[in-house]
């Protein structure tokens, strides 16, 4: 088959047309993907970027240590232990059940903690390592270091947990850490990154919640970049972080020992102040927790236990339980009177044993009356007429003035949690909160302290070292933060007339050691550390008009929780005022018999920066006594020391 | 016979030919290889094994069969076409029983030292083909009904088999290459106006057939065309590796993250980063300037295929130097667009540089046969 010429050359004429014009086509579209190329390179090249470096780069954070807590020796109080973990990588160990039947042939592992382990090993990448035992002890871990080419794929790492040394001591002051909960981040606008890495503990409770900030520091970063699967291929850069600030506490930590095992198992507090910056020496609930159970995660059958303990350890009764003051308030009525210039301290007063005011008898603790009475004599047998009449004379406001300069009424500002104001009634307050009238009896009730008037441990404290000082003191229970020493607050003058005052310590004095005074047999002899003080009892029950006509009913015959709340407060040395303490046992009768031995002892031991000598006490104690010192040494946590005396 | 046209004495004969070669030709298919190795022993790691040096031996073997077949006379692969096509469609059928599975597709059939895709043999045997069919019809005759409905069967058969195996990618530069072929042969303009309309309403069809009794493409096709419509929609699933392409590729800049630094390809969050996601390191690591360059050298081999088609006065060597250029460029214009997000994932090679030795070894021997055309053209 010939073709024609023509044919020829017009087939070369059409192919040549539409192949130029295909040719401009692939030539365009050619351009389009050039333009495409430059938009996505060119154009978008920086949102490109950012994608890329995103998907490559992880930030990790490196936690903080967290800062210390030492008491005002330098005593570790809160410190970070080191804490033994056993981890395993799926992809180094091979098969995974034969490592962990040689591993548990060695350490002994726990079995929920092991299928948790299994489970979560299933799920997430090969090359991560799982925790499969947490808290193991030293020995597991050299155990396991010495036979580790036996064991593929298993690492033991350390890390840090909390750990109080001083377990029980501490518990309500330093509080505790915990993992963070859902709660703690719910309370920050933004949460630190740092919060949200498994495992961190933050502060729960005391100066581990309040100082939480302070104590954390700031966590560091490294920056990793990751494969597409997760794996880390290398560190680019980190940036250190910033272990939190040391604290150092006002507290002296042999002295709070010695209180705690000084207590025992009694439902009882001690508030130890110094009287020259209002430094809080020692400030003990007892019973107490082991806040280590808290860090380690606390069963529920151990909280149970705290919880449904009718002497209530995890209450903080220091600071958080506020008691009718009993007779301990009568210095707040006498200190009002005398300043308002209602009565002279040498004004008598008749006790025939009850007031009768607008009809209503108001009875003295002694039936028979106390006769004639004036400010020390009063104050030493704690004749309650005398202070119904003084009240009456001055007027609940001044006395609710007078108690707030003394620091009653308010919540002193202590870093631990719960701290209450107490209460202090006055005639606005009635008002506002019952939406009745003042009516004389509340002052009358008000004057012994009893009534609406409640104060807690800490503001018994406050009070009293304010009537020891004429100053303003005001409790301080951080030292210094990072080596830097905290400024104390207030201690200015409040003003007092210094006479008035002499007079009011006057009779505390002669509380403790006038033989008439109700603290006489828990006195100091050692004229350099004489005591001054004053007890309370504050009634838990009504005692009815009946009972009273049968005669009232003794404290030991009671239930233990109807018995009434033992007070004492003192300071001493009376002569130059170093301390004072607020001590309250719970439902332990009388203060005089229930409070004020623990004052005398925690007094001479504050004072004496260790066991006093047995010439203190008086001379038909001293047996007894040397029994409680060497069975309270056995159980103390802390060597103790025949350290210098503070007076 | 129309060869018996050519002035056979002005044909360069023996070892002479070797001088009318296109060496500019050689060099720029040398130059895009080149790169595909650069680009694979990268994505290695740094490392020669395990895909930059076979695929240098591959493409040495392609190099030698481009010589051999460009030493043969033109006319001797003209009467060889049939031949040819119906070794290339005999084998999409063997495939269709007897073929390795990958990918969920049967692909290709395992000869030992070599796997074969037939349907990229079949891309350039029909291109074969059709020219022959062109160059053999009487002129007048080609836009009788008759002898359009003829080459049209011709492309459905292949197409068929490659589309049950199923190979998306193939079947449209099949349907598409061969389309091409029969515009460029003079077929009249009304019939690929009527095919085109005819088409877009069957892909409305198929769209439309979706999640009925009688759904036309498999599900993961669909998904392809859904990521691809809107790769955002899914970006950890099915729009994963269309994204993690884009940001590769847009990642790169001006200048690229530098040779081997790219963080994408080397930190496997781009998939095939060595077959058909290469060109996405290439952009990452030599950025802007790289890309283009490579298209550049694409270009540069087109343009060289129609200069030399126009040159060529007989109408199957035009044909089927004009039939592989156009192959050529729907590989690489496919494979670009898809990695770019410009068109939906359909698997196609990016030519001569993704690693895999078919579609390299067909495209050397096709170019074998534009240079045998070069070299014995009319004089």
């Amino acid at each position: 088959m010939r073709r024609t010429p023509r044919e020829t050359a017009e087939s070369a004429r059409k192919i040549s047309r539409r192949g130029v014009m295909l040719g401009g086509l692939q030539l365009s579209f050619a351009g389009i993907l050039a333009a495409r190329m430059q938009f996505m390179q060119v154009e978008q090249a920086d949102e490109f970027r950012l994608l890329a470096e995103e998907n490559r780069i992880n930030l990790r954070l490196i936690p903080p240590a967290r800062g210390q807590i030492f008491d005002r020796n330098g005593i570790i109080i809160a410190e970070n232990a080191p804490s033994y973990r056993i981890t395993m990588v799926r992809e180094d160990a091979g098969d995974v059940q034969d490592v962990i039947a040689r591993l548990s042939s060695l350490v002994e592992l726990d079995e929920d903690e092991l299928n948790r382990a299994l489970a979560e090993m299933k799920r997430s990448a090969p090359f991560l390592p799982v925790t499969i035992a947490d808290r193991v002890s030293w020995e597991d871990i050299s155990r396991i270091a010495v036979n580790a080419p036996a064991l593929p794929g298993i690492t033991p790492e350390v890390g840090l947990s909390r750990h109080y040394p001083m377990t029980t001591a501490f518990a309500h002051v330093a509080g505790y850490v915990g993992p963070v909960s859902e709660r703690d981040l719910a309370r920050y606008e933004d949460p630190e990154p740092v919060l949200r890495i498994p495992r961190f503990q933050i502060g729960k409770v005391g100066v581990e919640a309040k100082y939480e900030e302070i104590l954390r520091g700031r966590a560091g970063a490294k920056r990793v970049e990751v494969n597409a699967v997760g794996r880390v291929m290398r560190e680019l850069d980190r940036r250190e972080g910033e272990a939190g600030a040391d604290l150092q506490l006002t507290i002296d930590g042999r002295l709070q020992d010695y209180v705690r095992a000084r207590l025992g198992t009694e439902s009882a507090s001690v508030v130890v102040l110094d009287l020259e910056h209002g430094d809080v020496l020692a400030i003990s609930s007892s019973p107490a927790y082991d806040p280590n159970k808290f860090v380690r995660g606390i069963s529920v059958a151990d909280y149970s236990v705290l919880r449904d303990n009718d002497r209530r350890p995890l209450a903080s009764k220091t600071v958080q339980d506020a008691y009718p003051p009993g007779s301990t308030f009568k210095m707040v009525t006498a200190m009002a009177a005398i300043d308002a210039g209602v009565i002279g301290p040498e004004d008598t007063v008749w006790c025939p044993g009850y007031l009768e005011v607008s009809g209503r008898r108001f009875h003295c603790w002694k039936h028979a009356g106390h006769g004639h009475m004036n400010l020390e004599t009063s104050l030493r047998e704690s004749c309650d007429v005398y202070y119904y009449d003084l009240a009456l004379k001055v007027g609940i406001e001044n006395i609710a003035a007078m108690s707030r300069r003394l620091g009653l009424g308010i919540a002193h500002d202590l870093p631990m949690s719960a701290v209450t104001s107490g209460l202090i009634p006055d005639k606005a307050w009635k008002l506002r909160e019952r939406g009745a009238g003042w009516v004389i009896g509340d002052t009358v009730n008000v004057a012994i302290g009893q009534g609406y008037v409640l104060s807690s441990p800490l503001q018994q404290a406050v009070m009293t070292a304010r009537l020891a000082t004429g100053r303003n003191i005001t409790p301080r229970l951080i030292k210094s933060i990072d080596g830097i020493e905290t400024p104390s607050q207030g201690g200015e003058s409040l003003g007092l007339n210094e006479n008035h005052l002499r007079q009011i310590r006057r009779a505390m004095f002669a509380v403790s050691n006038n033989r008439r005074g109700t603290g006489y047999g828990s006195r100091i002899v050692d004229e350099a550390y004489r005591m001054a003080g004053k007890s309370g009892t504050s009634q838990v029950r009504n005692i009815s008009a009946a009972e009273r006509a049968r005669g009232v009913i003794n404290n030991e015959d009671l239930p233990w929780n109807r018995r009434d709340h033992g007070l004492f407060v003192n300071f001493a040395p009376y002569d130059n005022p170093k301390i004072a303490v607020s001590v309250v046992v719970e439902h332990g009768g009388g203060g005089s018999s229930a409070a004020a031995p623990i004052n005398r002892d925690v007094t001479l031991q504050a004072l004496f920066n260790g066991d006093p000598p047995l010439s203190a006490y008086p001379s038909k104690d001293h047996e007894r006594i040397k029994a409680q010192q060497e069975r309270l040494n056995s159980e103390r946590q802390m060597p103790k020391t025949d350290g210098n005396s503070r007076a | 016979m129309s060869y018996l046209e050519y002035s056979v004495k002005t044909v360069p004969s023996g070892l002479r030919k070797v001088l009318y070669l296109s060496w500019p030709l050689v060099l720029l298919l040398t130059a895009v290889a080149s790169v595909g190795f650069l680009m694979l022993y990268s994505v290695a790691g740094g490392s020669f094994s395990p895909w930059a040096e076979p695929q240098m031996k591959r493409y040495l073997l392609g190099l030698t069969a481009m010589f051999l077949v460009a030493m043969v006379p033109i006319w001797f692969w003209r009467n060889m076409a049939v031949v040819a096509y119906l070794v290339s469609l005999a084998l999409l059928v063997v495939v269709e029983f007897f073929g390795s599975v990958g990918m969920g597709a049967q692909r290709w059939i395992d000869l030992g030292f070599f796997r074969l895709q037939p349907s990229e043999l079949m891309k350039v045997t029909m291109v074969m083909l059709l020219a022959a069919y062109y160059d053999w019809l009487p002129i007048r005759k080609t836009s009788g009904i008759l002898w359009v409905l003829l080459p049209v069967i011709l492309i459905m058969a292949p197409t068929f088999l490659v589309l049950t195996q199923p190979d998306l990618g193939t079947a449209i530069l099949l349907v598409v290459g061969g389309g091409l072929m029969m515009f460029l042969a003079g077929v009249h303009w009304a019939y690929f106006a009527t095919v085109i309309t005819a088409g877009v309403g069957f892909v409305a069809t198929v769209l439309k057939s979706r999640g009925t009794d009688w759904q036309m493409l498999k599900e993961y096709q669909f998904r392809r065309i859904d990521t691809f419509l809107d790769p955002n929609s899914d970006p950890l699933g099915a729009g994963y590796h269309i994204t993690q392409a884009k940001i590769a590729m847009g990642s790169g800049g001006w200048t690229g993250r530098g040779f081997m630094q790219g963080t994408q390809s080397r930190l496997n969050f781009l998939p095939e980063k060595h077959t058909d996601f290469i060109f996405n390191t290439l952009a990452e690591e030599f950025g802007f300037i790289g890309a283009v360059s490579l298209l550049a050298l694409y270009v540069l081999i087109i343009v060289f295929c129609i200069i030399s088609a126009l040159q060529n006065r007989d109408r199957f060597s035009s044909l089927l130097i004009l039939g592989v250029g156009l192959t050529f460029f729907l590989y690489f214009a496919v494979n670009m667009s898809m990695v770019m997000g410009l068109a939906p994932v359909v698997g196609v090679p990016l030519p001569l540089v993704s690693y895999g030795g078919s579609a390299m070894l067909v495209l050397m021997v096709a170019f074998g046969l534009v240079q045998s055309a070069h070299i014995h053209r009319p004089r």
